[in-house]
């Protein structure tokens, strides 16, 4: 009985060794919700501040404007969305230390490596489109790029870590695509595809894996 | 009884060296230093279980530098892989027939 015991410890380690050379598992739940939180409030500082009316997904409209006052909101936005960009980073990468540390994991491993270069490829080149976009004022196209760049990226680093993770990246492309079918709504879409979505995503990988 | 026993490996039989070869199966290289922060390991007891592996032609040891610092990467060779493979048949053979 005994040989039995070590038998099934031994599958347990090569199960647990196998999974954890090639899955980053140190993703916290609080990032996603954190994440979303920032979107939404992103979006609610584009709708209430800086443009007048809530008018900003309108592309006529901003193009109505004098050069100068398009501009500043262009600006404006651009800052907002970096904001919201850097406190999004600076939570997930917060939580996931945090969550290594206690689990007694290293953030910097060949998976984590592995991880952020196939996020960051997707994103990269999402954002990249996404100035370009605004460079040439196709403003509408902006959020539905955004979003569908961001579910790749997130189907891309499904593999590198939980599969949740995967099925969210989906969700962001559909969410993408009908954002681009509704081009005036935006901010709509960005609100369910970066604050709901991730909320949503959040706790309920914080119910599965952190309690 | 014995055909069971006898496609376990007794190379095999340390679970740091499990460990060892459950990474590489699954990675096509991974360095010392993670290795060790894997397992959890001091580097002379990691080391010496590498060489155990390295010297049977289970894995195969890259030596490189990065920056100035010397770094050594793993990697199973076909010979490991078959081996591990057959071993972990025969675990799973064990744990049916009981």
């Amino acid at each position: 009985m005994e040989n039995n015991y070590s038998s099934a410890e031994d599958i347990k380690t090569i199960r647990k060794m196998m999974e954890e050379s090639t899955k980053f598992l140190s993703l916290s739940g609080f990032s996603g919700v954190f994440l979303g939180l920032f979107a939404i409030a992103g979006a609610m500082v584009a709708w209430f501040i800086i443009p007048e009316g809530g008018n900003i997904s309108s592309e006529e409209y901003l193009n109505s404007l004098p050069v100068n006052e398009a501009t500043a909101i262009k600006l404006q936005m651009g800052l907002n969305a970096l904001v919201v960009l850097l406190l999004s980073v600076a939570a997930a990468l917060f939580f996931s230390f945090r969550n290594a540390t206690r689990s007694g994991r290293s953030i910097w491993t060949p998976v984590s490596k592995r991880l952020f270069i196939n996020l960051s490829i997707p994103l990269a080149a999402g954002g990249i489109f996404a100035l370009i976009l605004a460079f040439q004022n196709h403003f509408q196209l902006i959020i539905p790029v955004f979003l569908v760049f961001y579910g790749l990226a997130l189907i891309n680093a499904g593999k590198f870590t939980y599969d949740e993770i995967f099925y969210l990246g989906i969700f962001e492309i559909i969410t993408g695509l009908a954002a681009a079918v509704f081009p005036d709504q935006g901010l709509l879409f960005w609100i369910f595809g970066f604050g709901i979505l991730h909320i949503v995503y959040g706790v309920m990988m914080y119910r599965k894996y952190q309690l | 009884m014995k055909e069971i026993i006898a496609g376990l490996n007794k190379v095999f039989e340390s679970r740091i060296r499990l460990g060892i070869m459950s990474i590489l199966m699954v990675n096509d290289s991974f360095d010392f230093n993670s290795l060790k922060e894997s397992l959890d390991l001091t580097d002379g007891n990691l080391a010496s279980h590498l060489k155990a592996l390295e010297d049977k032609g289970f894995i195969l040891a890259k030596k490189q530098f990065i920056g100035k610092k010397p770094n050594t990467s793993y990697s199973i060779t076909e010979e490991g892989a078959t081996s591990f493979r057959e071993h972990l048949n025969a675990l799973e053979n064990l744990i049916r027939n009981q």
